[in-house]
This record gives structure tokens, sequence and C-alpha cells, in this order.
């Protein structure tokens, strides 16, 4: 008879749901953490906005982000006196739509975040997981390379780098990218060193893997839970940074509708359209607080040892 | 504890010399001609040599950059393009306008940062701590070129508080001592001049110190409780102290051990955030002054200032590692 059926019966007790946790894999279990920290489904839920936002910019925005009219220029946000319905959140000097301008500014910032973290994660584990694995002068030339990198206040590489290579949207992204590869290359080495001794390494390796398939099948992917929060959080500084430089005149350039650089433009207007200035900065902070919630929360889930 | 200053000190020669190196090559990330770049399209065939000369771009790269090394060596940064002014004056000039600033910020973000979080940690889970964390979390996701101007708009424009922008206003003399204007004022015994020096100072500070105040506040509350959970804690509170003398006489000093690290490692951040804070109050620091160079593609003087900057910021790294290893001795031993 199946314990099912004896337990119909009630001749045994249920199986209780201590047996079933211990069968979970570790994702699984990291995941069931995730969703019981607050401030990490917060986070999470700002970045879904954000990125609906992004994805379907052409049909949440009233009008054309970069579209100029001089019948409407600085119109109040709607819950002002003068406002209107046809400008919920107001226009700017040139009579562009600051909510049109803030939807389409969220798929600026979500690229930048992708293209930089990308930028940043493949160098940074490459160069991690090469200076771990083989170990000696390799791991001497990446890693005082790094250190090199990280003499250097963030922002202010950043911005010499775009100086030298240009100012564009481009230019920010790759900038911001290389910044952040040492951050990626010191978690990964520390990971992969920490792998490298482990029992199914030598196995592996026993077996005849050869140093790529080691790192890249076998050794990485047990590497994933800092990276993954680490690329969370580099989300984060990527789209406050790229903002930063935009507002340098650095990043992106008018008439692209990215948040730093209509902080750039709003500033001039200080004095006549607060509006101009708020919402922007507005979206940036929560995109930035977004990923960090998530990043924080993940950080908590999946490796409550790196927790403050 | 004279070893390890030495051999960190040491340390240092290496990494100044790594900077030197990238910084010096990062001209050659310039698509095309530097000079070009710098002078525009229409520049004569005379001007543009004169550049490369200057710039000593015509000569091979190893003789370019020993003669990169050999000035930096002398204390020589060349010389600005925009002013032809020598570019350690220059940095001279602005340099204690962003030391002013930083020094303010840090004093806003250790007073403010380290009170939140030790209220937070003697009232764990209370409104208080709730809303300091929430405030902390807010402020490390902070846009401060935003915050900057919000606080304009509050305070200057519509509250008329305080000055919109600048170090000290026209009308107003200092005779120079050290550069930073709050202290010569007060050792010239200028109190208008001192008034006004610190009236400019509060918001550009606040601004800058935002991140480092709320990444402080986070430390010092989760380094307070981890010590208020250790036995000697426990022992003091059983001898009958009053929690006050526990918690600031006991627990605190030890508390404090990651916190100084912390604060250490904000001073060299802040002088990236002062690029940012310097633009939006025109705060004529080396932030700004970098900036303009940038935006005159002054190769030149960005070469310079950003040699100068990493150096400091590299030099406070290594000093904070000083003064942590003479507070922590565990750490020598390490």
């Amino acid at each position: 008879m199946s314990a099912a059926a004896t337990t119909l019966k009630g001749t045994q007790p249920a199986p209780t749901n201590e047996g079933l946790e211990k069968s979970r894999s570790p994702l699984v279990e990291a995941l069931l953490r995730l969703r019981k920290n607050k401030t990490a489904i917060a986070g999470l839920i700002i970045i879904l906005i954000f990125l609906c936002m992004a994805l379907f910019a052409p049909w949440l925005a009233p009008h054309d982000p970069i579209k100029q009219s001089l019948y409407s220029k600085l119109k109040p946000p709607i819950w002002d006196a003068k406002g209107t319905w046809e400008y919920v959140l107001g226009t700017d000097d040139f009579g562009r739509d600051l909510l049109s301008r803030i939807i389409y500014g969220a798929r600026i910032s979500m690229v930048v975040g992708v293209v930089s973290v990308s930028i940043s994660l493949f160098f940074g584990t490459i160069a991690g997981a090469f200076a771990g694995f083989y170990g000696g002068k390799i791991d001497n030339v990446i890693m005082r390379f790094m250190d090199l990198l990280l003499a250097f206040p963030s922002i202010l590489l950043a911005i010499v780098i775009v100086a030298f290579l240009g100012p564009s949207l481009r230019n920010a992204m790759i900038a911001i990218g290389v910044v952040s590869i040492p951050r990626y290359a010191r978690l990964v080495r520390g990971s992969v060193l920490e792998e490298y001794s482990k029992d199914y390494v030598q196995a592996a390796r026993a077996l005849g893997a050869r140093d790529g398939r080691l790192i890249f099948l076998h050794i990485l992917p047990n590497c994933l839970a800092p990276l993954i929060v680490q690329t969370t959080l580099g989300f984060a500084s990527a789209i406050l940074e790229a903002a930063a430089l935009s507002f340098l005149g650095l990043g992106a350039q008018p008439p692209t509708p990215e948040w730093g650089a209509m902080l750039a433009n709003g500033r001039a207007l200080i004095l006549r359209a607060w509006w101009a200035v708020t919402f922007p900065g507005l979206m940036i902070l929560f995109s930035v607080l977004g990923f960090n919630l998530l990043g924080d929360g993940l950080r908590d889930a999946l490796d409550p040892r790196l927790r403050d | 504890m004279l070893s390890f200053i030495l051999r960190r000190t040491l340390a240092l020669i290496p990494t100044v010399f790594g900077i030197s190196v990238l910084v010096f090559f990062m001209i050659h990330l310039v698509p095309g001609d530097p000079a070009e770049m710098m002078l525009g399209e229409r520049a004569s065939e005379q001007a543009l040599k004169e550049v490369r000369e200057q710039l000593g771009l015509d000569k091979p790269l190893y003789v370019q950059y020993g003669r990169f090394l050999a000035r930096l060596a002398k204390g020589d940064l060349g010389r600005a393009l925009r002013t032809n002014e020598k570019i350690t004056t220059e940095i001279a000039d602005r340099f204690p306008a962003t030391v002013e600033l930083s020094i303010a910020a840090m004093i806003f973000a250790v007073t403010l940062g380290m009170l939140a979080g030790i209220l937070s940690a003697t009232r764990q889970y209370s409104v208080f701590d709730y809303s300091s964390m929430i405030f902390s979390l807010v402020g490390v996701s902070m846009p401060i070129f935003w915050l900057g101007l919000i606080l304009m708009i509050i305070f200057s424009v519509h509250l008329g508080w305080l000055p919109l922008s600048g170090r000290l206003s026209y009308h107003i003399h200092i005779e120079s001592i050290t550069g930073l204007y709050i202290l010569d004022s007060l050792l010239t015994l200028n109190w208008p001049a001192l008034k006004d020096a610190v009236w400019h100072i509060i918001m550009p500070a606040f601004t800058l110190s935002t991140i480092p105040m709320a990444i402080i506040a986070r430390i010092t509350r989760s380094s307070m409780l981890e010590v208020l959970r250790q036995d000697y804690i426990r022992t003091a509170k059983a001898k009958g102290l009053a929690p006050r003398v526990v918690h600031y006489k006991h627990a605190l000093k030890n508390a404090l051990i990651p916190v100084i690290t912390v604060i250490g490692l904000q001073f060299g951040i802040l002088l990236g955030g002062a690029i940012l804070t310097e633009t939006i109050f025109a705060w004529p620091g080396i932030g700004l002054w970098l900036l303009n160079a940038v935006y005159a593609r002054d190769f030149n003087a960005v070469q310079g200032g950003t040699m100068l900057i990493a150096t400091t910021f590299v030099t406070i790294n290594m000093l904070v590692d000083i003064l942590y290893a003479w507070i922590n001795p565990r750490i020598k031993v390490s």
C-alpha cells in the first residue's frame, strides 16, 4: 500500500514540510528567502515599473519626446492652476512634454545599465577567472592593473575617459563599463580561488577536462551568487554615473531624452520651472533605489555571509 | 608599527607610478590627432605643430613618457593650454576650496551619520530606527547633482535663507593664510567673513555629505548592534550600569573600529563627488577646474589634475590603512 493511501486512512501521520524543504534546490531556497524580504520585493516592483516604461514607451508616452512646440513652453504640471491634461507633468523651455521624455528616459537608462554592466561583467569575469585560476604572474599582472583602476575615484576616471574619447552616450557607457571592471574581477577571482581547491574541480580535472571547460562550465556556475548581487547593484551605479555624466554634458547629448541631460537643461530653469528639475531627478533616484533594494535583498537571500 | 607604516608607504610608490602610466597613455585614447582635437579643425598647421611640441606628441612614445615622468619627479605638471599658467599653480589656488568643502562635508556626514547609526542601534526596531534606515537607503541612491538643485530651489529660491552659489559674497574680503576661508576668517578674527563663508558652505557640504552620511549611518548601526550582543556588554548591564554608560563608554569604542575605516574611505570618494557638487554650486575648487579643462579640451590640464586627484586619493587610503592598524593592532598581525 502506498504512503498516500495510508495517510488517507489516517493510520500514518501526513508527511511534514520539513522533508520537502530539504529537497529544495539552493535556488528555490534563495527565491523563497527573497520573497520574504519586503524591501527587495519593493525594489523588484520599482524595477518592473521602469522596465515596462522602457519596453512600452512608444505606447505609453502621450507625445513625441523630442518634438518642440513654441506655443507650449514651460507649461506647469496638471495640479498647478495653469496646468493642462495635455501635458500632465508640464513642458520644458522648448515646449517638449516632460512625461514623454521621462518615459523614454527609462528606455535609455535601462540600455545604459545593460550595456555598461555587460562590459564590466564580461571583462571583469574573464580577468578575475584567469587571475584566480592561473595564479602566479598572470594573477599579479591582472590584479595590479585592477588595483590601478581602483586608484581613481570612479566618477573621475569615467569623466577622464569620456574627455579623451569624446562626449557621447556610447562613450559614457564604455567609460562606466571600464570603471566597474575591477569590482567584478576581484569578486570572481575570490570566488574562483575558493572553488578551485574543491573536490568537484579536481575530479573534473582528473577526468581530463581542459582549463577552459573547468573555468567556464565547472567553476564559474558556482560563483554566480555574488555575481548576481554585484550585477544588480552595478545597474544602480551605472544608471547613476551615466546620469551624472550626461548632467555634466559628457554623456547623452541634446535632444536625447536622458534623465541626467534633462536635469542639466532644467538647471537653467530652476527659478522659473521647478518641474523641469524635479521629475527627472526623482526618476533617477527611484530607479537607482529599486536596483539597490533588490541588490541588498539578493545579497541577503543568496549569500547571507555578505550582509552588513 | 613603524615597519607597517614603512611597508605601506613603499607600496604607494608602484601605485603612483602605475597611475602616471595610465594618466600618460590616456591622451592616446583620443581618436585622431589630440592637437587637432584641442584646437579644432580650423587651426593653422603652425599652431598644431606648437601644441604637438608642447605636449611632446612629436617624439617617440618612450621619450614622451620619460619626459612626463621627469617633469612629475620635479613636481612640474606642465602648463594649462587655456591660460598658459603653470598647472601646479592653478591647482594650488583651487585645492584649498576642495579641501574645505570635503572637510565640511565630512563633518556633516560623521556627526549626523554616526548619531543616526548609534540612535538606531540603541533603539532597534523603533520608529526612529526605521526612518533613519529608510533615509540611509535613499541616501545611497541619491543623485547628489539633483539633490543640490532641489536644495537650491528650497533654501535659496523660495526661502532665501542660503546663498545660491559661490564661496564668498562679492563684498566680503578675506586675508588668505591657509586658503581655507573659514579657518582664515577665524585666524584674522574677521566675523562677517566667517558668517558669510559658513553660509556659503552649508548647502554644498550637505549635498556632498549625503552618500557618506548614509553609508556611515548604516555601518555604525550594524557595528554597534554587533557589539551590543557581546558578552562584556551583557556583563556591564548585569553590573547595573546605566544604559547610557554601557552604550557610550563600553560599546561605542569597539563599534567605532569599522566605522573609522569607512570614514577614511569616504574621504577619497568625496574627491570624486566634489566634481559634481562644485559644478552645481559654482564652487571654485579642483573639481570645477578639472571639468572646465575637460570642456576646453585642455588635455595637459586634465592629465595634471587627474594625476593629482588620484595621488591624493591613494595617499588618503594609505593613511586610513595606517590609522586603522594603529587603532586595531590585530590588522598588523594579519
